[in-house]
């Protein structure tokens, strides 16, 4: 077991993790933020993408011991995010999800891209996109709602 | 899947990790960013004891000029690279193969000499460095040692270091202004593991010339001749690699080289 302390989503977070657990789990079985979704735990999917430190990394392939002492953002941690609202709004005006599964993960990619400026056209965000798989959309609703995005945000 | 039971361990200091993994010898993982790492031990393809994290050790992450050469530190990750936050002392052959390996969430934590460490015949970094002629250093209980990548790989996910021993990070030229290079992948999907790699690094002035290709099973091979023609490609992949001429991988090989030698040879 290892103590760890870190910050998730604003607060500071203190507890005691078996060692082997890794940051998906702790997020979801110790704080019961289940926004953060599994589906590969392999590191191939990217529905379980979260921010660290303002990164998006995979929280499946990320013990959670491993990121004591940083700070940690989940899809429950961005009320007050303006890049976030309208990504929302636009995924729900495009059709960019269906069942939803993927959708944390893909938002949170989405707005990374958005403030890196990686989504130029759509063969851009379809590159950009290729590590987060969603079994529902086929894509095109997930492209418009990014290129939707993009230009709102560049709007106001 | 969930990873097997596991001991973890945080090293503090280069000779902290030395000192775990001298201590856990045979048992323990050294994992930096663990992006590879970690999926095999959720799939259980990988068990590791005792796990020393060396993602939190700062001087890993030291870049600095040494003489006529570069030196990258392991810890550095391939989002570091591909952003240039640190150096790029390839005229951009870094940067391009940073930005080309997997998804920016895996490039985040994903470290180059975590890559090299792991030494899967498919990764980027191994074939990549191994065109440019860099040299690993490693630091161990019997102090530092140099070793040119052409050396370090032995094969399949597996390399020179010894009990204890750390890659520290890589040393790589710094070309010259009339140097060229291109680095082809080929991938069916944006991100996976390379069918074929091919890497190639001309600089006159060093007396570089080498065309390496990539994902060939074991490890990264260098062609003894620089050559877009695909008989000439096609004898020496038959000669330098185990890979069977009637297969299709075999000619995914010899066409991915053919084209990178192309297109550095500005043709």
């Amino acid at each position: 077991m290892s103590r760890i302390d870190m910050k998730v989503n604003g607060d500071a977070v203190s507890a005691e993790v078996e060692d082997r657990m890794t940051l998906a789990d702790f997020l979801r079985d110790r704080l019961e933020l289940t926004g953060t979704h599994l589906g590969c735990e392999h590191g191939v999917c990217g529905a379980c993408t979260v921010l660290v430190d303002d990164e998006p990394v995979r929280a499946c392939i990320t013990l959670a011991a491993a990121v004591a002492g940083r700070e940690v953002r989940t899809i429950e941690g961005f009320e007050e995010d303006r890049a976030m609202e309208v990504i929302r709004e636009c995924f729900s005006e495009a059709h960019g999800l269906q069942c939803g599964y993927c959708t944390p993960g893909m938002v949170i990619t989405v707005r990374d891209l958005l403030q890196r400026g990686r989504c130029a056209d759509a063969a851009e965000i379809r590159a950009e996109l290729a590590g987060n798989l969603c079994r529902c959309t086929g894509y095109a609703g997930i492209v418009k709602a990014t290129e939707l995005a993009r230009d709102r945000l560049k709007g106001s | 899947m969930k990873a097997a039971p596991l001991t973890y361990h945080r090293a503090e200091s280069i000779p902290h990790a030395i000192e775990l993994a001298s201590r856990y010898d045979g048992a323990a993982k050294l994992m930096a960013g663990g992006q590879s790492l970690m999926p095999m031990m959720n799939l259980r393809m990988s068990v590791a004891e005792q796990v020393i994290d060396i993602s939190a050790i700062a001087a890993l992450r030291d870049c600095h000029l040494v003489k006529d050469k570069f030196f990258l530190g392991a810890g550095v990750t391939h989002a570091m690279i591909e952003d240039g936050r640190v150096d790029d002392p390839t005229r951009g052959y870094l940067r391009h193969v940073a930005g080309g390996i997997a998804y920016r969430s895996i490039r985040n934590r994903g470290t180059i000499g975590g890559s090299l460490a792991h030494a899967d015949p498919a990764a980027d970094w191994p074939a990549a460095l191994r065109a440019l002629d860099a040299v690993a250093v490693i630091e161990g209980p019997e102090g530092e040692r140099q070793v040119p990548l052409a050396e370090f790989q032995r094969g399949l996910m597996e390399t020179c270091l010894g009990a204890g021993e750390v890659l520290k990070g890589v040393l790589v030229p710094r070309l010259s202004p009339g140097a060229r290079w291109s680095y082809r992948k080929f991938c069916r999907k944006v991100g996976e593991f390379a069918h074929s790699i091919a890497a190639v690094v001309l600089d006159p002035a060093l007396g570089m010339a080498n065309v390496v290709v990539g994902a060939v099973g074991g490890k990264p091979v260098r062609l003894a001749k620089v050559s877009a023609k695909e008989d000439v490609v096609g004898e020496e992949l038959a000669a330098s690699t185990g890979v069977d001429p009637a297969s299709y991988e075999f000619q995914l090989h010899r066409t991915m080289v053919m084209r990178a030698v192309a297109e550095a040879l500005g043709k």
